[in-house]
């Protein structure tokens, strides 16, 4: 097709190469791999830490789950893209159901459908990790080099492009009330700013794992396992000695019979907030102060749809690119829950699934999808005490479920963040403002929506809550009683397991997460490419 | 030889950590739930179901109106089988307790499917949806999710809500 012949196809380019990529929905038979050094997982944290162990002269076996999808699959559609590319078809749900979770399940994890917005970790942040978590050099300066050498290799920069109407309006009413907003920087290279960032980039430009890292890491020798499902390591005393995996079948659900055991010196595990923590408990980890899948965070997210005479057209163009944190600078972290104001992108199926109501009521919202503006606000959850976040548990087949309550200091942050964004959305000329709540309506004056979203039940399945950035579950922490996994990334009481990834947060970043999970695993990849090959870690290059 | 020799012993050692393997995967984990089937009843559920969820968004016409529920049962039948097993598994709980002549009767209020009418239907949506047990407002959600998703994940349905679809060039 025309697409193949203009747009560079990296992945076909290096499989015919010849990188060493099994698919394990292909075996036949039992198969066993060995490596140095075994990754769980090729998102953000798996793909960093391939990278630099591959470049380090490791012998590397990144293991995923998902299948290996190129620009040429992508073809912007979310119809398959969901299903092929998301956990549970991005239909994951907490466990009561009424919180719903994206995530990547997918080569490249979460990074190759996620939106590009990219943050450094902030200060305030660390800060509190340093005070209550221990991480004594979890300071700005200590991290500013691996930040900086992320951004170079990930093209992290600011986006000359003018936003969206989306995001512009974001802009405009913010300004309006006088609440600042800034620019969002992206991790792209040559953006054809089509707004399709969620489906798989069909361009390549955007700089996800699938088209950085995890060629390098295989250029460099390392071996890709798809479609195999790490079920649990098999310990020998302290040292994990094996890893034993679920081939799938290549529609990625329903497992084929074999299995693969993976042998390593070093396993680290990658699999995402939520799927990592569920590794461990499934293996058993050591675990004596009942802390492994707890403190999972979300940066819950709600939502509000203005509705605008002029065409917003919220699936044209970078998805984020304007955001606010005044709501989070204004108070204190530990205090009444902050939030970020962001715009997310609309598509059809993402919002016709988002917005509430049915009949009639349904049927008018999706006509008037091109006038709509909607904004998002991310609570800043796991400061505040009464903020600690949801648990993991396995179901009975093994696979992991979120258990997450709101908790009332969570329910108050969503009311405000309602009635902060209704404000805004009037302000930037909203002929209606609609809440993301079962109970609320188009409402046709800042008066009118304040006073109903004051008396709005906060409850879960009412106000819809939805997340694309789970942390936590596997807490880092300097103190053995608060933290499974010690400042290095390394599993407290197991000798050769280190976990880099989203759960290794002890609480929410305040942020979109991406840049803090690459900044922080390059730095732990780096120390454990040290102590494996006793040199120093290669830097990474643009 | 040697060589030949080395990686059939790895194979023999392999066999043998494979069998213990599967011997504890096998012991570990229940047998994974079976894959959604739609039988009849849950077609009629899904049929009465479609119109009241999507509203004036399916043609008025008779003809196109009966082939576009159909088509849409279809699609969710296909979105259903996206899921992971366990969650398919639910579904299909879900379809069964709504088929069953009892529970339709005492949780939706239902007569037979077939029978219901408009109101009756919209009625049970909006019974489940502020019901006090989360069950079943999570039951009205996955009908909601599950029907206003594949029905606007349709290149056909477009249109009709202004989104002119991905460039033509690479899609
Ligand atoms: C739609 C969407 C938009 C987002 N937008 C942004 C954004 O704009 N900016 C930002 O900063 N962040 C964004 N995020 C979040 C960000 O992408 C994630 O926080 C980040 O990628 C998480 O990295 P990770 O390494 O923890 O896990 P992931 O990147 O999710 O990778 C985990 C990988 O492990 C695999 N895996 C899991 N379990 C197993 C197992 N048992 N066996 C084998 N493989 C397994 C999964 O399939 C997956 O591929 C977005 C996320 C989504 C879903």
């Amino acid at each position: 097709m025309a697409q193949e012949n203009r747009i560079p196809d990296p992945i076909a380019a290096g499989l015919a190469s010849g990188w060493q990529v099994v698919d394990a929905a292909t075996l036949t038979g039992a198969r066993t791999i060995e490596a140095d050094v075994a990754i769980i997982g090729s998102g953000a944290g798996g793909g960093v830490t391939a990278e630099i162990l591959a470049l380090a002269g490791l012998k590397v076996l990144i293991v995923e789950e998902g299948a290996l999808k190129s620009s040429r699959d992508f073809k912007m559609r979310e119809a398959d893209a969901y299903p092929a590319l998301y956990q549970e078809s991005a239909a994951r749900k907490t466990r009561d159901k009424a919180i719903n979770i994206l995530q990547g399940r997918t080569v490249g994890g979460s990074t190759t459908v996620n939106w590009t917005s990219s943050f450094r970790t902030p200060p305030a942040t660390l800060a509190f990790w340093q005070r209550e978590f221990g991480l004594r050099d979890y300071t700005q300066e200590a991290l500013a080099p691996w930040f900086a050498m992320m951004e170079r290799r990930l093209h992290i920069a600011d986006w000359p492009t003018p936003p969206n109407t989306n995001n512009d309006l974001l802009r405009q009413g913010a300004d309006k009330l006088g609440i600042p907003t800034a620019a969002i920087r992206r991790n792209v290279n040559g953006c054809w700013n089509l707004g399709y960032c969620g489906m798989g980039c069909p361009t390549n430009a955007k700089q996800s794992m699938l088209v950085t890292t995890i060629p390098s890491a295989l250029k460099h020798g390392a071996t890709l396992l798809t479609h195999a499902r790490a079920e649990r390591l098999v310990w020998q005393g302290d040292r994990a000695e094996s890893l034993l995996c679920t081939a799938l079948g290549p529609d990625g659900i329903v497992p084929t019979g074999q299995h693969v055991v993976v042998r390593a010196r070093h396993f680290v595990v990658a699999g995402g907030a939520i799927n990592s923590p569920a590794l461990l408990l499934r293996s058993r980890a050591p675990d004596p102060h009942s802390l492994l899948g707890r403190r999972t965070f979300l940066h819950p997210t709600v939502i509000s749809a203005g509705r605008f005479a002029q065409k917003v057209e919220g699936f044209a163009g970078a998805p984020q690119t304007v955001y606010s944190d005044h709501f989070l600078e204004t108070q204190a972290i530990d205090g009444p829950v902050g939030f970020k104001l962001e715009v997310p992108p609309l598509h059809p199926v993402l919002f016709s699934t988002t917005m509430a109501g049915f009949g009639e009521v349904h049927a008018e919202t999706m006509r008037q999808f091109p006038h709509i503006h909607a904004t998002l606000a991310l609570l800043r959850d796991g400061f505040h005490e009464d903020s600690r976040g949801g648990r993991v548990h396995l179901r009975g087949d093994g696979s992991a479920e979120l258990d997450y309550t709101m908790s009332p200091v969570l329910w108050d942050g969503a009311r405000r963040a309602l009635l902060a964004m209704a404000e805004i959305q009037f302000a930037a000329g909203a002929l209606t403002v609609t809440p993301v709540h079962e109970q609320a309506r188009a409402y046709a004056s800042w008066a009118e929506a304040r006073e109903a979203i004051a008396a709005l039940p906060m409850k879960p399945m009412q106000t819809r809550v939805a997340s694309a950035h789970v942390m936590g579950g596997c807490a880092m922490s300097g103190d053995e009683r608060s933290g499974v996994v010690d400042g290095a990334g390394r599993y407290r009481g197991l000798a050769n397991v280190s976990v880099h990834d989203g759960s290794l947060f002890p609480t929410s970043i305040g942020a979109n997460p991406q840049l803090s999970i690459y900044g922080i695993t390059a730095r732990l990849a780096s120390g454990l490419a040290q102590q494996l090959t006793g040199r120093p870690a290669p830097r990474l290059e643009a | 030889m040697i060589s030949s020799r080395r990686s059939f012993l790895k194979i023999g050692l392999a066999g043998a950590a494979m069998l213990a393997a599967g011997g504890l995967i096998y012991r570990q984990f229940q047998p994974a739930p079976q894959r959604f089937v739609l039988d009849d009843s849950g077609r009629s559920m899904l049929a009465a179901v479609i119109p009241a969820m999507l509203g004036s968004a399916l043609p008025q016409a008779a003809a196109e109106r009966t082939a576009s529920i159909a088509q849409a049962v279809e699609q969710v039948r296909l979105a259903i089988l996206g899921l992971p097993l366990a969650a398919q598994k639910e579904v299909q709980d879900l379809f069964n307790l709504l088929s069953l002549a009892p529970a339709r009767r005492l949780l939706a209020g239902i007569p037979p499917w077939e029978e219901a009418s408009a109101a009756q239907v919209a009625d049970f949506l909006q019974g489940w949806r502020m019901h006090r047990l989360t069950l079943l407002q999570g039951a009205y959600h996955a009908l909601h999710d599950l029907i206003a998703g594949s029905w606007y994940a349709q290149p056909a349905h477009w249109q009709a809500i202004g989104y002119p679809g991905p460039m033509k060039e690479l899609s």
